[in-house]
């Protein structure tokens, strides 16, 4: 059996600080951690490496720094990871970023073929997920997304079960392998590192590969050049025109507030009046 | 989606890329909005994309359409007079058997022979698990911009493109953008995100007919079964008319059963920004927010809440927000309608008495 | 198959990588373990950077290190309220390179010093905490982690893991922090171009300033506050011993909200966005809190053996200047092939005894338990000093003799004639 998860590093929104006194939120010196999305794929994928025995393979494109998050893949577990990583990958969008790694998953299945293509549901700091499914596509792999288990894998037959989570239940699957899977979040927790499994990770010799390792010939599919969407512009959300009415001053005891609030929602709001008067009557 | 680093295709020199569109695609014509359903029935998020695409139609003076997916019958004929109530001029329409239960590769087909053959420019989907699905690998399959989980939608008349603006940056800035050379331009909204339009049930519209051309055989995926959600106590925040929410100025677990008593005493939804889902506090059902639930209810009461943006593009387009903080610097202020600088602690308290007290003298005078 | 090391360095902050790349560049097998994400990460400080010890532990530093600005020039203040008393001291010898110190960010500057470590040969691992150390008797042969997967084996174990040492209080090499002995300090780090920065300070290009503070910005507390120019930022910081802390029930954020409101430093700060907040301990205990530096297979480098010196705000020179000493001494031992017993790793205290280390640790010893019970040192005489240096510079028609006169006793009525001679000499035991 041999699975490649594609994972990518991200900035860490959870770990910014709130200051103390002003509550604004501290972004400088936010460290780059694992989507955390990826997390619950690579432990699928160890799960049923548990089961089935094989391989699991990380796969990430991303700048040099994104070699501490491989490495923390090894940590957890998997055998071989693979950098993707050139300049020509600036700027690349989602199109442009599923077809860089699906020339690279090409790759490595000419050296290993693949069953099962994972990734992460999306990512925190572009929450598209729209490059699994562009993998898939691109790969004729059939796609299978926010998957919440894989109830059982056939290798003999080429077949997969799985679960896919729709708006007000689950579709359980069966399809042909190799196919991609995109998977849920909180199905799972990723498992605590062992000591030998960190010293695997530090000791580990990353491979690294430029495009032309990945097979990507024509660079006007990879990175700026191959985006079809272009960013108009960046801007802050605009300011409503109104601040609030505050309510009160500073010497209004916690009753005046409460009250003088209720009053004005009451007498401000005639569509508010009548939800009261419905909750008021509901309470009788 | 680009990365919002990119220059603008204008600024850059060199190999800039052209803001004309190629001729062939000049001939796409059209809004289309995906008519999503499950087990029968309509997903509300359709609905508000069509009120949404009515608006690009009319700027643009092209027609509205609703593309219907579904098994043979006369309950996906229904769907397609429910798009013509809320907007639609015409229904494309694909019945199929294949198509009974939502399978990537028979829907993605069905649509990409749809625009192929019909050629919109615009194409809309909700952003949910089967419009995600199915909007990721179309837009691969035809090599076009996608644009997903929009706040806003508008027409760039300059070149007739779509001009949608989603946060980024982690959800501290807006960025508009625009899919220039490519058609159809594409966009997935979140539910609630857009307005519920009101049906006009007197409306009707035309429907044309596609064939699929594909047999069960074709199709690589099967659905073995649908395990239904057990529907106990699940939140339902997002058409809640009432929502209290808590955030991180509540510092302690323990103080969340302010909130609650609050929306108890207010017969409220019970909702909260993200740090508290991923603290633990709460459950992800109740988090309100750009990577939770968009609400729109008549009363949102934000409590302990800074009023960051990721927050605030979920819940702005309330009718009444309150917010409750002791930091007078707070961005909340700046937008909710009414604000009160003080202590969750004190204040709420006082403030479930004073309801209390209101819904009193409601029920003596009614 | 246990793993096995020359050398285990507990801690990735400057005292264990200063250790850890001298020992590694000397071809000996190091593990470096660090509980943050990454080296450095549970690290605060100001930050100054003073080259002379990173020179002698790697020479061409300045080629790669992520470095702010070089100070040309340092200020001393003592505040009043809305005053304060200065001296500066600016040359253009501190322009000429190779710089004398930098500022820097405590961050950047350790994961880069880390890969040197790592390109050195040491074998880095972080988010794993040391746990235990593994004892053979009264020997430490090794450690334990929080990971499952066993112990770790080495012939002598570095302590480099920070004020706060848990380890070599479990160890029971040294007892409770005291509260007296470590103060609490918590900077921000203000954003603002480059120009703003250069023109505000009387800087051009990577010019630098250090402002040293003290006075009743500390609210009545031992304390001193300071202000760094980095190359796009401003750190603005205040730290007060823990003790005064506890005592007065000031929390330590508002002491800096205050001082940054002062009249003489809120300009400075002007236009600034607030981009990181951070708190740390900084040991203030001196030689006379000093535990065991070393034993039997372990030695305790940097913070986590109290190397401060308070007066000067040194401290992170300290810790690499003992990290390279304790390497050295491991280096050295190996090459006679000596064992790591406590007899021959006194050879560290030695090392350290002869140096600027240990020397100016002894020279200060008495100052901190002077400065507890001396808080006029924070509270009268900035107020005099500032009142005096006011009284003098007005002119308002009173004669100067008059002046000098009423400035005298305005000292005798605050300290009166003992109170001065005994603060007088209080000052000289402190610093001679």
């Amino acid at each position: 059996m041999h699975i490649v998860v594609c994972i990518k590093q991200v900035p860490d929104s959870a770990q910014i600080r709130v200051h103390p006194v002003s509550n604004t939120i501290m972004r400088q010196g936010v460290p780059a951690i694992v989507n955390p999305y990826d997390l619950y794929a690579i432990e699928e994928a160890l799960r049923l490496k548990d089961r089935y025995h094989g391989q699991v393979t990380v796969l990430s494109m991303g700048p040099p720094q994104a070699e501490a998050a491989l490495r923390k893949a090894i940590s957890f577990g998997a055998d071989e990871a693979i950098l993707l990583t050139d300049r020509a990958f600036a700027g690349a969008d989602t199109l442009a970023t599923s077809y860089a790694l699906a020339a690279a998953l090409t790759r490595i299945n000419e050296e290993l073929p693949i069953d099962l293509v994972f990734t992460g549901k999306q990512t925190i700091d572009g929450d598209t997920a729209q490059v699994g499914p562009g993998i898939a596509k691109r790969m004729g792999l059939e796609l299978l997304t926010y998957v919440s288990q894989i109830d059982e894998l056939d290798l003999e037959r080429r077949e997969a079960t799985v679960r896919r989570r729709a708006e007000g239940g689950v579709q359980v699957l069966k399809t042909r392998l190799p196919c991609l899977v995109t998977m849920l979040e909180g199905i799972n927790e990723v498992r605590f590192a062992t000591m030998t499994n960190m010293f695997r990770a530090a000791r580990y010799e990353l491979k690294v590969w430029s495009k032309e390792m990945a097979g990507i010939t024509d660079p006007s599919f990879i990175g700026l050049k191959g985006s079809p969407t272009v960013v108009a512009k960046v801007f802050a959300p605009q300011p409503r025109s109104q601040r609030a009415e505050m309510i009160g001053s500073e010497a209004s005891s916690a009753q005046d507030l409460a009250i003088n609030l209720v009053t004005k929602l009451s007498a401000k709001h005639p569509n508010l009046e009548s939800e009261f008067a419905k909750t008021a009557g509901a309470r009788a | 989606m680009s990365e919002p680093q990119a220059a603008p295709a204008a600024k850059r020199g060199g190999n800039h890329r052209k803001m004309e569109l190629d001729p062939r695609l000049q001939a796409y014509r059209g809004v289309w909005v995906f008519v999503e359903h499950e087990r029968g029935a309509i997903q509300p998020v359709s609905w508000e994309l069509l009120g949404e695409g009515r608006k690009l139609a009319d700027q643009l003076g092209v027609e509205l359409a609703g593309v219907v997916m579904g098994a043979p019958g006369e309950a996906t004929r229904q769907f397609c007079r429910e798009a013509f109530h809320y907007g639609a001029d015409l229904c494309y329409l694909v019945e199929d058997p294949v198509l009974t239960d939502y399978r990537n590769q028979p829907y993605t087909k069905a649509l990409t022979d749809l625009v192929d053959t019909f050629q919109p420019e615009i194409l809309m989907l909700g952003a949910t698990t089967l419009g995600r699905d199915l909007a990721g690998s179309f837009a691969t399959t035809l090599k076009t911009g996608l644009t997903a989980d929009c706040t806003e939608l508008n027409i760039d008349m300059d070149n007739r493109s779509l001009a949608a603006t989603r946060p980024t940056f982690g959800g501290r800035l807006l960025c508009t953008i625009q899919t220039l050379n490519y058609r159809p331009q594409m966009a997935t909204v979140r539910p609630r995100v857009m307005a519920l339009p009101q049906p006009d049930r007197t409306r009707d519209g035309r429907i044309i007919e596609h064939r699929l051309g594909l047999i069960e055989t074709d199709i690589i995926t099967k659905v073995l079964e649908y395990i239904p959600d057990a529907n106990v106590d699940k939140p339902q925040l997002a058409f809640a008319d009432v929502i209290v929410a808590g955030g991180r100025g509540l510092k302690r677990q323990e103080n969340f059963k302010l909130v609650e008593d609050l929306a108890a005493v207010l017969g409220a939804e019970v909702g909260a920004s993200r740090p508290l889902v991923q603290a633990g506090w709460v459950d992800l059902e109740r988090q309100v927010g750009q990577s939770g639930k968009t609400v729109r209810p008549k009363l949102y009461i934000a409590i302990g809440i800074s009023g960051a943006i990721q927050h605030r593009v979920g819940m702005e387009s309330s009718d009444v927000i309150v917010a409750i903080n002791n930091d007078p610097q707070a961005p909340i202020f700046d937008f909710a309608h009414y604000g009160i600088v003080g202590n969750a602690m004190t204040v709420v308290p006082a403030l479930i008495d004073a309801f209390r007290q209101q819904f009193a003298v409601m029920r003596r005078a009614g | 198959m246990a793993e096995k090391f020359d050398v285990i360095v507990v801690g990735a902050g400057p005292s264990g990588n200063a250790a850890a790349y001298t020992l590694a560049k000397a071809g000996l097998s190091v593990l470096q373990i660090e509980r943050g994400e990454s080296p450095g990460s549970k690290n605060v400080q100001g930050a100054i950077l003073y080259a002379d010890a990173l020179e002698r532990i790697i020479p061409e530093f300045r080629d790669e290190a992520p470095l702010e600005r070089h100070l040309i020039e340092q200020r001393m203040w003592v505040l009043d309220d809305d005053s304060y008393v200065g001296t500066t001291y600016r040359s253009e010898n501190f322009d000429k390179p190779p710089h004398n110190r930098y500022t820097i960010i405590r961050a950047q500057f350790d994961k880069w010093f880390s890969t040197k470590v790592q390109e050195a040969g040491a074998l880095v691992i972080c988010e794993t905490t040391v746990t235990n150390l593994l004892l053979d008797g009264q020997r430490v042969i090794g450690v334990q982690t929080d990971r499952e997967g066993g112990s770790i084996y080495a012939d002598v174990v570095i302590l480099a893991d920070g004020v706060n040492s848990l380890l070599a209080r479990k160890a029971g090499f040294h007892g409770e922090l005291k509260p007296k002995d470590v103060a609490l300090a918590v900077k921000e780090i203000f954003f603002m171009p480059e120009e703003t920065i250069c023109q505000r300070f009387n800087l051009q290009g990577e010019q630098g300033v250090a402002i040293e503070m003290l006075g009743k910005i500390t609210q009545g507390m031992i304390g001193t506050g300071f202000l760094y120019t980095n190359r796009e930022s401003l750190t603005i910081g205040v730290g007060c011993l823990a003790s005064d802390f506890k005592a007065s029930g000031i929390a330590a954020y508002t002491v800096l909200e205050a001082m940054k409101a002062h009249p003489a430093i809120a300009p400075l700060l002007e236009g600034g966005e607030v981009k990181e907040y951070a708190a740390h301990l900084i040991p203030e205990g001196g030689y006379q809190a000093m535990p065991k530096i070393y034993g039997e297979g372990w030695m305790i480098v940097g913070d986590s053996g109290q190397f401060v010196n308070a007066v000067h705000r040194e401290g992170s020179n300290l810790a690499m200047t003992t990290g390279q000493a304790a390497a050295q001494t491991i280096i050295e031992l190996k090459t006679e092939g000596r064992a790591m017993t406590a007899k021959h790793l006194a050879r560290y205290a030695a090392k350290l005894k002869d140096s600027f280390v240990m020397k100016d640790l002894k020279k200060y010893q008495r100052l901190p338990g002077i400065l507890h019970k001396n808080h006029q040192f924070v509270t009268a005489y900035p107020e005099l000093v500032n009142r005096a240096a006011h009284t003098m510079i007005s002119v308002d028609g009173v004669d100067k003799r008059s002046k000098e006169k009423a400035i005298r006793g305005s000292f005798l009525r605050a300290r009166s004639l003992f109170g001065l001679m005994g603060d007088a000499y209080k000052l000289w035991r402190a610093f001679e």
